[in-house]
């Protein structure tokens, strides 16, 4: 018996959240006597990056490097991660909530007959029952979910657990997946994405601004202020509507939920629908030159003040400091 | 083209989250309810879809008979009748059988409802719907075109998004900015009074995991402020009081 975790690579690297989902498999093993945590890996990658896999607890990687799964094909990703899932008779599998996986793991849901919770908190209580934390109303409430079914499967919320170093390496398996037409009847013909950037949904420093920003010409002091940092940058809703950043920056309820360590505010007025997506932040701090601003009752630390007198010294005291 | 839109029946977005005094039921006192807004933009494209290419537009929900003022706002914005599955919403699964059943016996080709509700935010019921009826599900997409038989469709993805062609019939789970949030006319709302809104039963009752109880987060302390002329004394507090640096 094991524990299978779907695991995403981007760039040739395993995804961050991925081994959280990983780590976060691996004490659920502990905790349920389910034995080892076996990975499953799709497409292309490289076989000591996937062994490194290891480090955050899995001790085997199954390797479908089928190149047509290189692509995302949503129901391509379901039959093999199915078939691996069969072929290691694992009871429960886990996945780190991301675009791609959510909308596999739907589907996995059906094919295995497995009680499915997503935005998973924390390690599920397995005395009596099987009782998952999840985070609901979009991070302003949590609920209990129990799962009924034998097969499980949860799609777990980025920092649910810590992340796990100190694995041993894991062994690589190739695993041959049969895949038909009809697994391919999508077609993905074009990708557009950020690269060298620090992808918002996964960052654990966000710098995001507001309409009081006044113009996407002076989006180049959050960008220096995220690149001393090391965060990826976001925006509010109205910000990406009138298009001064991209549409994949948009936070908030109707856009990316996310849960950095720190997520930095800048002349943002904090409506609830921009709180729901920031409020899994470990911190926020908000920089507004409104003292009456909403944000602020949301926020850990702030500055009263101009944006654009606070964020340049704020990046060069940063810049003093790391 | 027969669509098919399924909508959620959600809290408001500036609602006060509260739960009944036993943890179990969410408190629905003084909450006012609206079309989920992934819904809302799945709805709205569908409205622009069908008056495109003709056909006709249902809209479905899963819920007692409280959701009924919702439904009817959808059909005021422009579905041509509605289906209200007479159950409350138990869990992801419980719905996607009973959109799956209802979706085969009407025979839509395209089936689209919001990337995820307000409320418990699976983001699941399009993908099990899909796979029940095996058809392939998309999510979540932020343009979609039919062009006869085949869907031209642009997926979000971390950091950017995927440009996707897939064959009628399919579901997708949709989010801005695949449409603009249309508000109801008043012809709209005048004629949403007389168009069919048919009452089902559910066809099955089985859950898979349903939430059992309710908590919410510690409230937040008080922010901490600093001055605008001191920007190193945040600095300090970030990297040695909250250790996030
Ligand atoms: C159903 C629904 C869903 C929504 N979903 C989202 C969502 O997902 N995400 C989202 O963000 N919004 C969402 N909204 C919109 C939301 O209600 C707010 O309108 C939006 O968040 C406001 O954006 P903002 O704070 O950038 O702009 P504003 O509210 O205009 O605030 C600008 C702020 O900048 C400050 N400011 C101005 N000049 C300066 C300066 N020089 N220095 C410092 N501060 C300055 C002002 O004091 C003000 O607080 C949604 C709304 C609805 C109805």
């Amino acid at each position: 018996m094991s524990v299978l975790v779907y695991i995403e690579h981007a760039d040739g690297k395993v995804k961050k959240t991925s081994l959280e989902a990983v780590s976060f498999a691996s004490a659920l093993a502990a905790q349920t006597g389910e034995g080892e945590v076996v990975a499953i890996a799709l497409g292309t990658v490289d076989s000591p990056e996937l062994a490194s896999v290891g480090k955050a607890g899995a001790s085997k990687v199954l390797h479908a490097d089928d190149v047509r799964l290189n692509d995302g094909v949503i129901q391509a990703h379901a039959s093999a991660v199915a078939q691996a899932f069969a072929s290691v008779g694992a009871k429960t599998l886990v996945l780190a909530k991301s675009s791609l996986g959510d909308a596999v793991a739907a589907r996995l849901a059906i094919k295995l007959s497995a009680g499915m919770v997503s935005n998973v908190v924390e390690l599920p209580k397995t005395s009596g029952g099987y009782l998952v934390k999840r985070s609901i109303y979009t991070g302003k409430a949590f609920a209990e979910s129990e799962i009924t079914t034998e097969n499980k499967i949860l799609a777990v919320k980025k920092n649910a657990v810590d992340l796990k170093t100190d694995g041993a390496g894991a062994s690589v398996e190739k695993l041959s997946v049969a895949l038909s037409d009809s697994d391919f009847a999508s077609k993905i013909t074009s990708t557009e994405r950020a690269t060298g950037e620090v992808l918002l949904p996964e960052a654990d420093i966000v710098v995001s601004g507001g309409r009081g920003m006044k113009g996407p010409e002076n989006w180049g002091m959050i960008e220096d202020l995220a690149r001393v940092l090391g965060a990826a940058t976001g925006c509010s809703k109205p910000v990406s509507d009138i298009g001064w950043r991209p549409h994949h920056e948009h936070v908030g309820q109707t856009g990316v939920k996310v849960a950095p360590s720190l997520y930095i505010a800048i002349g943002i007025s904090g409506a609830i629908q921009h709180l729901a997506g920031v409020n899994s932040s470990k911190c926020i701090v908000v920089i507004n030159k409104d003292p009456e601003a909403p944000f602020f009752k949301a926020a850990d630390y702030g500055i009263v003040g101009d944006a654009f007198e606070v964020v340049p010294k704020l990046t060069e005291a940063l810049k003093a400091e790391l | 083209m027969k669509i098919l839109v399924c909508i959620t029946h959600v809290p408001d977005t500036t609602s006060k989250i509260q739960f009944t005094a036993d943890n179990t039921k969410f408190d629905t006192t003084g909450v006012q309810f609206i079309i989920g807004p992934y819904d809302d933009y799945a709805l709205a494209r569908a409205v622009e879809l069908r008056d495109q290419t003709g056909g006709t537009l249902t809209a479905l929900n899963v819920g007692e008979a409280e959701t009924e003022p919702t439904l009817r706002k959808s059909l005021a914005i422009g579905a041509d009748d509605a289906i209200r599955i007479n159950s409350f919403p138990k869990d992801s699964f419980f719905v996607a059988k009973q959109i799956a059943h209802y979706a085969k016996e009407g025979g839509y080709d395209l089936i689209l409802m919001g990337r995820e509700s307000i409320d418990f935010n699976g983001g699941m019921v399009h993908g099990m719907v899909g796979e029940l009826l095996g058809m392939p599900s998309f999510s979540p997409v932020m343009k979609l075109e039919v062009e006869g038989s085949t869907v031209k469709m642009a997926r979000e993805i971390e950091g950017g998004k995927e440009y996707l062609e897939a064959q009628l019939p399919l579901i997708a789970g949709c989010q801005e900015p695949i449409a603009e949030w249309k508000i109801p006319n008043m012809r709209g709302i005048m004629s949403a009074r007389t168009k069919p809104l048919k009452v089902v039963e559910p066809v099955s009752q089985e859950t898979q995991a349903e939430a059992t109880r309710f908590q919410l987060p510690p409230a937040k302390g008080a922010v901490k402020l600093v001055d605008k002329d001191n920007v190193s004394e945040l600095v300090k507090l970030l990297k040695n009081e909250a250790k996030v640096l």
